[in-house]
C-alpha cells in the first residue's frame, strides 16, 4: 500500500460497500448529523471535552498489557492484551457512546436511542444518558433480554426504558430495525446511537473514529513497551467496532497483520453460525452495502452464537473492503473453541473475558505457537465476562 | 407512454384520483394473492402496489411487518411475486403493477436479472423503500430503458432540493409519505400535507400519491383533495390479519373498502 488509506468517500462508500440505503424520511437527520459530526471532529473545543471524559470518566488509556505466562504456555508470540475490559461499564462499547452523546447534546437533541444485543452497548449508552441528563429507550430483541438478564437490569437502574423487541429473530438485527422505526418516527428530538460500525454513513466511519483510539493508543504504548510496532492484531468481529477501532491506526503499517475473528456458532459447515464475511455475500441490510448472511431470495437468515454481541447477520462495511483487499484476514472460532479462549485466559491471567473477546482468545491461541518468541500480538479484550456469569453456568450445567 | 402515465393521463382527463391499494404478496398464502388483485380491480383500484416480503421491513410498522412474516412462512420470495404478476397480466392489461419493497432480494437476484424479469413479468413500476436516488443510478438506468417506472419516496421532511431530485429520477408518479413514521401509524394532520403539497407541485410535474395514514373512506376523500392518487396498505391487510380463519370474508371487507373510499373520492 503506497498511498495513504482514506477510505469512506464522501458519500460513505467503501469501495462497493456502505453508503446511504435508508427511507426518505431519514435521509434529512442523517444528513445533519453528517455536518455535525463533519464540523465537530476538528473542532478544539468538542476533541477537548471528549478527551478529558474519556480520561477520568472512561479511565483511558486502558493498559496494554503483557500475558506473560499465557506466551510462555502457548510457547510462541508475546501476546500483549488491549485492556478494554477496563474502561467504566466493562467494555470498548463507551468510547463510541461518550462520542456520539456529545454530539447529541451539541445538536440540541433531548432523547437518545440504542440498539443492543449483548446490552453492552445498551449500557453503555444509558450510561452517558444518565450523566448528561438525556431521555434513553434501548431496543433489544426479546431472545437477548432473557440472556443478557443482568444488563437489562442495569440499563434499567441507569434510568433507560428496555424494550424487548418480539418481531422476527428477536436478536439484535430486530433491535437494529426497531430502533430504526422509533428514530423515523421522532426523528426531531432524537439521537440514534448506533453500537457498531455498520448503518448508514457516516456511522460506519464516526463509530470508527471514536474507537480508533484503541489502535492509537496501544501502537504508542507497543512502542513504549517493546520498541517497535507489533506482527499481528487480533480482534473479534460482530458488527466490527473494537475491531476497526484496533486495526484501523495500524492500516497503512503494512508489516502488521490485522485479523478478525467470526463467530462460527456450531461450526460454519452447519450453517448455524455468525460468519457472514467467512461464509456469506454482499448484500444490503441495515443502511449499508456489506456482507450478509441471506438465503437465495435475498432474505436474511437467523444467526447463532453463544456470544449475543456477535450474533449479527451482517458486518460493518469497512471490514467487507479490508477483507476483498486483502489488508486484513477473517478467520471464525465456534461457541466450544471460544470456551476454550474463555477458560484459558481465567486460569493463565486472571482476567475473566467477555464470551465477545473470547472468540480472539480462541483465535489467538492458534496463532501465538505458529510464531517465533520474538513476535508480537496484540489482542483486542474488548470486555470483561461479568455479564456472562449466567450464559456460561447453564452451559456447564451449574445453578447459580 | 407506460402504463403508469397514462392511468394517470386518463384520470386526470376525467377529474379523477387514483386508488392505490396495496397488499403484501403472498399474505398470507400465496393462492390468495393473485383473485384478491382481480377483486380490487373490480373495486375500483386503479393501481396495484404489490409488496414484496422481506425479512426486515425497517420502514413498516407491526401490521405490514406480520404480512411479510405470513408471506415468507409460504417460502414467498421475489421470484413468486414476479411469476404472481405475470399470471394477473394475463387477464388483465390496463391496471398498473408497482412492486414496493426492499432493495436486498433485488440485490440477490442482481439488478440487470431483475429488471429483465420485470419486464417479461410486464411490471409497470419500482418503488425500493430503501434505495434513495444517490444509490439507485444503476438500478434507474436499468429499468428505464425497459420502460418500466422508478418511484421514490418524499417525505415531510424532504427540502427543496430533495424533492428536484426525485423529480429527476423518478417518473409514474412520487409517493409521498404523509407523516414521519412507520407504515399504519399516527393521523393525519390534513393543513400539514397540504402545505407540503404546495412545495412538492412548485418542484415536480409528476402526479403525486399519497399515504401512510389513510384508514378509511374519510381519509381517502380528505387526501384524494390533496394529490393525485390515494394509497392504502396497513388498513387492507389489517382485514386479512382480523380474518385470517375465514380468507373469503377478508376479500369481501376489503372490497368493501375500497368500494366504499372509491365512491367518497
Amino acid at each position: 500500500m503506497t498511498e495513504k488509506y482514506n477510505m469512506p468517500d464522501e458519500r460513505g462508500h467503501f469501495g462497493p460497500y456502505g453508503g446511504m440505503f435508508v427511507a426518505e424520511t431519514l435521509i434529512p437527520p442523517i444528513q445533519e448529523l453528517n455536518a455535525a459530526y463533519q464540523q465537530y471532529l476538528n473542532d478544539p473545543e468538542f476533541i477537548a471535552e471528549l478527551d478529558a471524559d474519556l480520561k477520568h470518566y472512561v479511565g483511558r488509556p486502558s493498559p496494554l498489557y503483557h500475558a506473560e505466562r499465557w506466551s510462555r504456555e502457548l510457547g510462541g508470540a508475546q501476546i500483549y492484551l488491549k485492556r478494554e475490559d477496563l474502561n467504566h461499564t466493562g467494555a470498548h462499547k463507551i468510547n463510541n457512546t461518550i462520542g456520539q452523546a456529545l454530539l447529541a447534546k451539541r445538536m440540541g437533541k433531548t432523547r437518545i436511542i440504542a440498539e443492543t444485543g449483548a446490552g453492552q452497548h445498551g449500557v453503555a449508552t444509558a450510561t452517558v444518558a444518565a450523566r448528561l441528563g438525556l431521555e434513553c429507550v434501548i431496543y433489544m430483541g426479546a431472545v437477548d433480554v432473557v440472556r443478557q438478564s443482568l444488563n437489562v437490569y442495569r440499563m434499567k437502574l441507569l434510568g433507560a426504558t428496555v424494550v424487548a423487541v418480539e418481531s422476527g429473530s428477536k436478536t439484535l438485527k430486530d433491535a437494529l430495525n426497531e430502533a430504526l422505526r422509533d428514530w423515523v418516527t421522532n426523528v426531531d428530538n432524537t439521537f440514534y446511537i448506533i453500537g457498531t460500525v455498520a448503518g448508514p454513513h457516516p456511522y460506519p466511519a464516526m463509530v470508527r473514529d471514536f474507537q480508533a483510539i484503541i489502535g492509537r493508543e496501544a501502537k504508542q504504548q507497543c512502542q513504549d513497551q517493546a520498541g517497535r510496532l507489533p506482527d499481528a492484531l487480533v480482534a473479534c468481529v460482530g458488527g466490527g467496532s473494537n475491531a476497526i477501532g484496533l486495526f484501523y491506526p495500524f492500516i497503512d503499517d503494512s508489516s502488521v497483520k490485522m485479523i478478525g475473528v467470526e463467530a462460527a456458532g456450531d461450526g460454519i459447515e452447519t450453517g448455524r453460525h455468525s460468519a457472514p464475511l467467512c461464509a456469506g455475500r454482499p448484500g444490503v441490510l441495515h443502511g449499508n452495502r456489506t456482507y450478509l448472511m441471506e438465503d437465495d431470495d435475498g432474505e436474511i437468515i437467523e444467526t447463532h452464537s453463544i456470544s449475543a454481541g456477535l450474533d449479527y447477520p451482517g458486518v460493518g462495511p469497512e471490514h467487507a473492503w479490508l477483507k476483498d483487499t486483502g489488508r486484513a484476514e477473517y478467520v471464525n472460532i465456534t461457541d466450544t473453541e471460544a470456551l476454550e479462549g474463555f477458560h484459558a485466559l481465567t486460569r493463565m491471567e486472571g482476567i475473566i473475558p467477555a464470551l465477545e473477546s473470547s472468540h480472539a482468545m480462541a483465535y489467538t491461541m492458534k496463532l501465538a505457537p505458529a510464531m517465533k518468541k520474538d513476535e508480537i500480538i496484540i489482542v483486542c479484550l474488548s470486555g470483561r465476562g461479568d455479564k456472562d456469569m449466567q450464559t456460561m453456568a447453564q452451559r456447564e450445567g451449574i445453578e447459580l | 407512454m407506460s402504463r403508469l402515465a397514462a392511468t394517470f393521463e386518463q384520470l386526470s382527463k376525467t377529474g379523477r384520483k387514483a386508488l392505490i391499494p396495496f397488499i403484501t404478496a403472498g399474505d398470507p398464502s400465496p393462492d390468495f394473492t393473485l383473485p384478491l388483485m382481480h377483486a380490487m380491480v373490480e373495486a375500483g383500484a386503479d393501481v396495484i402496489e404489490l409488496g414484496v416480503p422481506f425479512s426486515d421491513p425497517m420502514a413498516d410498522g407491526p401490521v405490514i411487518q406480520r404480512a411479510s412474516e405470513r408471506a415468507l412462512d409460504h417460502k414467498m420470495s421475489l421470484r413468486r411475486v414476479l411469476a404472481i404478476a405475470t399470471e394477473f397480466r394475463k387477464t388483465n392489461q390496463q391496471t398498473p403493477v408497482v412492486l414496493m419493497g426492499y432493495v436486498n432480494p433485488i440485490e440477490a437476484m442482481g439488478y440487470e436479472d431483475f429488471a429483465n424479469a420485470a419486464q417479461r413479468a410486464e411490471i409497470d413500476g419500482v418503488l425500493t423503500v430503501d434505495l434513495p436516488p444517490e444509490e439507485a443510478e444503476e438500478c434507474v438506468a436499468l429499468l428505464k430503458v425497459r420502460d418500466i417506472d422508478p418511484i421514490f419516496l418524499l417525505a415531510p421532511n424532504s427540502t427543496d432540493e430533495r424533492i428536484k431530485k426525485m423529480d429527476a429520477a423518478g417518473s409514474g408518479y412520487l409517493y409521498y409519505v404523509s407523516l414521519k413514521g412507520v407504515t399504519g401509524a399516527g393521523h393525519l394532520n390534513t393543513a400539514d400535507v397540504e402545505t407540503k403539497l404546495k412545495q412538492i407541485r412548485a418542484n415536480t410535474r409528476l402526479p403525486v400519491a399519497i399515504g401512510f395514514g389513510v384508514k378509511d373512506a374519510q381519509t381517502a376523500k380528505t387526501v384524494a383533495g390533496l394529490g393525485d392518487g390515494v394509497v392504502v396498505g396497513s388498513a387492507l391487510i389489517s382485514k386479512i390479519e382480523a380474518n385470517l380463519d375465514n380468507l373469503e370474508r377478508a376479500k369481501i371487507e376489503i372490497v368493501e373498502l375500497l368500494v366504499a373510499m372509491r365512491q367518497a373520492m
